[in-house]
């Protein structure tokens, strides 16, 4: 028997494939297509990319959906770094179970369910202390944060878990007390961990349309809004083209990510050589 | 046992406030540690559920917030306590909830299923893939969840529908003269379940595969097993947390889905993630709309625990050592 | 300013653990440790001796690491003392103690040269900086690591990085040097080699070591005293040589070495030995302590101290059989050969190969008939 893939297997992976990514790039082609209808194919162009830029709602929602996933990532990835070293590093602690349960709730919980709760939260507020006294981009950002946090706690406890405990006894046994442990070489140590979970808190901020719909107040649409709120009535050349950059964005910047990993890579087996090569 | 370790453990025991000020201080930083986001979590995830429960209970009423309160003052010092549950006899009552229900259970189910017929010899060839393809399989499984969700459904709006890029091939090809109708149908609903949500089917079926011996397919094959049965006796049930994991990362989040029904379902397709977004916002019935996402939540409450069970165990399995 | 400690402070006998005014430098009281229902040290004893190179040796789940990291402050005593130089080590956490350890793998900090992982606990005590400096420049120059001090761990071979290891460990001069399985990750050869590099280190910086292995060979080459463990306590304490050639036990002669182990009947007690009947025939026993006649016992004979011939010996005595060749096991230095007696009862002997053998056939092989003899000092009484 041989653990090669068979012919099967590759049948499989490359009609999945296809299926993931034909209806995206056709999104790209159509976008470059001068008919107004969609569907119908009126020759190359790029005029939906200049109506796109012409359009004042469009940057206004980019430039708010921005600015909630910068905070967003910032504060999940400060949040999810704490309850992730709660988790795994304090052994157990009161409540542990609940605050466990609390972590893992909203990565499966339904959208709906969660935005509701957060809605109805947020106006029972107001009815009580008078905050938050409008809704928009604050509440936004408080119901992201809450569910990124979950998603960048899974990552750092995964690292954390993955990293054992010995580096960390051997700073508290060559003398550092347990914040310098904490800065000296945990931190450190997690940084590429917190990195990922901080692009992926900000990819999840960027893309939540159904919570974003359900705590926003009159006139804070973010970017997903505002698309939701133009096909709703059915294919838009202009959402065509800005789908299209936003594709070509995240194909740059995951090209620049694979490009430091394989760097990284590059580095360890250089490591690995010079350290054979001693041995 | 009991006796001697009894005043080592319970260490709680007030000895002296002093003291118990100065520990206090001490392990302050890792009392902060744990309580911000504890804090966090418990106010803007866990109080908003109360709230939530709370409302269901109450009744529809002209005021702002629209609905009567549960806790009456009169005159400032008799309490009453209004508890209503007429929004969930309502939902039991009216077979449009329950069909509703029973829909949304039977799509986000047979997506499921879908999602895992594709998705496992997926996963398995890439786990049987040489280290560069399988690195680059891998990104290319990834790469759709980081674009938009939203506009991932939406490229299945071009796709499917009546003037769209499937039927205006079939009929330029001579298939069919008129277009099928595929968009505003369950079956477009079914499409963009299963295409958003594969990856989710994907990748803990890969964790899951990429952990199991390659050998054991060896050995089984030098006892004599031929290749289906070393599948269905060897690799499916060793790969079976990873068929729960995936399933309900699918089924979980699929039967409460408001957008793809909503974008590729039209009018046509009830889901409950969409009756109660319009509950709410068109129908402004905060009670009712509280009341569906209960019962949901009840409806999602046991795969949900299941999927923690499991998140918890492969945590503590590391360390627990 | 390491090399100043050498031996100074050894005492006019180099087994300190023999005198009893000694003040010891560690001293275990009554240690207990419980995980849950489980103990994984059970009331234990022990005195180490400054300058001692102390062996923890037992298998896997023995409780020498647990022991290992309660002095080190990793764990805490469910009950009992722990002292280091006359100080109660309760409550104070590792990075107070005046200790250091160097660790299984290494725990070397990936994103720090071998420099700064050096200097990393000199930092911590808030030295001055020239002074980290020479103590660093002191240490490489002692495990031979001057012109690597600004590669990074990755970068080192196995052997490297332990040095490294060592050099964080014993840079901050501790009173008290932990290692848990110093050698474990280096290769056979390597190991060989670095046993007798690292017990010269200790002599050269005159630091009390307290080394966990489950290598036996490790423990006899590097300690002045083993303290053999099993499910939590410990069995025997001694050195080397007590160890191997007076074990207290079965566990201890099974352990350590291999032996043929035999239950017997005291027939007779004399003066200077004592007459044992087993399966082998009757056993004439050096041994001074009284024993009750018609007493079980059990008794432990080592496969090398037994003389194979071909040939009768010349006239009968108390200890010596007869048995077949059942089979033979080549070692290339030394051969293992399994002896069926009358009795049925398999007795391994092994033998030098002292002689290249001019062809294929030598000496004793297969079904031939042998002689055993042995030396009435050799066989050993075992206490249960």
């Amino acid at each position: 028997m041989n653990n090669r893939r068979s012919r099967f297997l590759s049948i499989m992976l490359i009609s999945g494939l296809t299926f993931l990514y034909v209806p995206m790039i056709l999104l790209v082609i159509y976008s470059f297509n001068y008919s107004k209808l969609v569907p119908v194919w009126g020759g190359w162009s790029t005029r939906w990319y200049y109506v796109l830029f012409e359009s004042q709602d469009v940057w206004d929602a980019v430039s708010l959906s921005l600015k909630i996933a910068l905070i967003n990532a910032t504060f999940a990835t400060i949040l999810g770094t704490l309850a992730g070293l709660a988790m795994v590093r304090f052994g157990r602690f009161r409540g542990r179970t609940l605050f466990g349960g609390m972590l893992v709730a909203p990565l499966v919980m339904p959208e709906v369910i969660t935005g509701l709760s957060l809605l109805v939260f947020f106006i029972s507020f107001k009815q009580l202390i008078g905050w938050p006294a409008e809704r928009g981009f604050t509440t936004i950002t408080i119901a992201h944060i809450t569910f990124s946090l979950a998603y960048v706690t899974v990552i750092i406890q995964a690292r954390l878990t993955g990293m054992g405990q010995s580096l960390e006894e051997a700073a508290a046994d060559l003398g550092a007390k347990p914040f310098k442990v904490l800065t000296a070489i945990t931190l450190p140590r997690l940084a590429p961990g917190m990195v990922s979970g901080w692009l992926l808190a900000f990819t999840l901020s960027l893309d939540d349309l159904v919570i974003a719909s359900f705590v926003t107040g009159p006139g804070a649409n973010t970017l997903p809004i505002l698309i939701f709120s133009r096909i709703r009535l059915g294919l838009r050349p202009d959402i065509n083209a800005l789908a299209t950059i936003i594709i070509l964005f995240v194909a740059v910047c995951v090209a620049i990510a694979a490009l430091i990993m394989f760097r990284q890579q590059r580095r360890e087996e250089m490591d690995q050589q010079i350290a054979a090569r001693e041995g | 046992m009991s006796m001697e370790t009894l005043p080592k453990q319970s260490g709680l025991i007030p000895d002296g406030i002093v003291s118990r000020i100065l520990r206090q201080l001490q392990s302050g930083w890792r009392s902060i540690v744990i309580a911000v986001p504890f804090v966090w979590l418990f106010l803007f995830f866990l109080a908003p559920f109360f709230i939530v429960a709370k409302i269901s209970l109450a009744e529809l009423a002209i005021s702002s917030p629209p609905f009567s309160k549960m806790i009456e003052w009169t005159d400032g010092t008799i309490m009453t306590i209004r508890v209503v549950f007429d929004n969930f006899a309502y939902i039991f009552d009216d077979p449009l909830y329950a069909r509703t229900y029973i829909n949304s259970l039977k799509i986000s189910i047979i997506s499921t299923f879908f999602c895992l017929l594709i998705g496992y010899p997926m996963a398995y060839g890439i786990v049987r893939s040489g280290p560069v393809a399988k690195r680059l399989l891998l990104f290319s499984i990834i790469l759709p969840f980081w674009t938009s969700f939203l506009l991932r459904v939406y490229a299945w709006m071009g796709l499917l529908a009546d003037q769209g890029t499937i039927n205006g091939f079939l009929i330029s090809m001579g298939i069919i003269d008129e277009p099928i109708r595929m968009l505003y149908t369950e079956f477009a609903v079914y499409i963009g379940i299963v295409y958003t949500y594969l990856p989710f089917m994907i990748l803990p079926l890969y964790a899951n595969m990429e952990k199991l011996d390659a050998t054991l397919n060896e050995a089984a094959a030098d006892l004599g097993s031929g290749p289906i049965n070393t599948f269905f006796k060897i690799t499916l049930p060793l790969t079976m947390p990873g068929i729960i994991a995936g399933s309900l990362l699918v089924f979980i989040p699929a039967t409460g889905e408001y957008v793809i029904p909503d974008l590729l379902g039209g009018g046509n397709v009830q889901m409950i993630g969409r009756l109660l977004y319009n509950e709410f916002a068109r129908n402004i019935d905060w009670p009712v709309a509280c009341a569906v996402a209960i019962v949901l939540l009840m409806l999602l409450v046991l795969p949900m625990a299941i999927y923690q069970h499991y998140q918890g165990k492969a945590s503590e399995g590391v360390t627990g050592e | 300013m390491l090399g100043d400690q050498i031996s100074t402070d050894q005492n006019a006998t180099d087994r300190p653990w023999l005198n009893s005014d000694a003040e010891p430098l560690i001293r275990i009281r009554g240690v207990t440790k419980k995980f849950g229902e489980f103990v994984a040290v059970n009331n234990v004893d022990l005195d180490i001796h400054q300058g001692e190179l102390f062996c923890l040796l037992g298998g896997s789940g023995c409780g020498k690491t647990t022991l290992l990291r309660m002095l080190a402050g990793f764990e805490v005593p469910t009950s009992g003392q722990i002292l280091i130089d006359g100080n109660d080590m309760s409550d104070v956490p590792p990075y107070e103690r005046p200790t250091n350890m160097m660790f299984q793998n290494y725990a070397l900090f990936p994103h720090m040269s071998v420099e700064k992982n050096i200097a990393f606990g000199l930092q911590q005590d808030k030295l001055p900086k020239d002074e980290i400096e020479d103590r660093i420049h002191a240490i490489l120059k002692l495990v031979e690591l001057q012109d690597y001090k600004k590669r990074k761990p990755q970068q080192l071979s196995g052997g490297q990085r332990q040095r490294v290891a060592l050099a964080r460990a014993l840079v901050k001069e501790p009173k008290l040097l932990l290692l848990d399985e110093p050698l474990g990750a280096l290769d056979k050869k390597l190991r060989e080699q670095t046993q007798f590099e690292l017990a010269n280190i200790q002599d050269q910086v005159g630091i009390t070591f307290v080394v966990v292995t489950h290598d036996q060979e490790e423990a006899m080459t590097l300690s002045t005293r083993i303290a053999v463990m099993d499910k939590g306590e410990f069995i025997q304490i001694g050195s080397p040589t007590e160890i191997y050639e007076f074990p207290e036990n079965r566990f201890v002669a099974d352990f350590i070495g291999s032996a043929n182990i035999l239950e017997g009947q005291i027939v007779e007690d004399s003066a200077d030995h004592v007459q044992v009947l087993t399966d082998i025939g009757e056993l004439n026993i050096e041994h001074s302590q009284p024993v009750q006649k018609g007493a079980q016992v059990w008794v432990a004979l080592r496969p090398e101290k037994i003389h194979l011939s071909a040939e009768a010996p010349s006239e009968p005595q108390p200890n010596q059989s007869k048995g077949i060749v059942e089979d033979i096991g080549y070692l290339g230095n030394s051969s293992i050969y399994k002896i069926r007696l009358e009795s049925g009862r398999i007795i391994d002997v092994t033998a030098p190969n002292q002689i290249r053998p001019k062809s294929r056939s030598h000496g004793i092989t297969w079904e031939d008939t042998v002689y055993l003899t042995w030396d009435p000092s050799s066989v050993m009484l075992l206490n249960k």
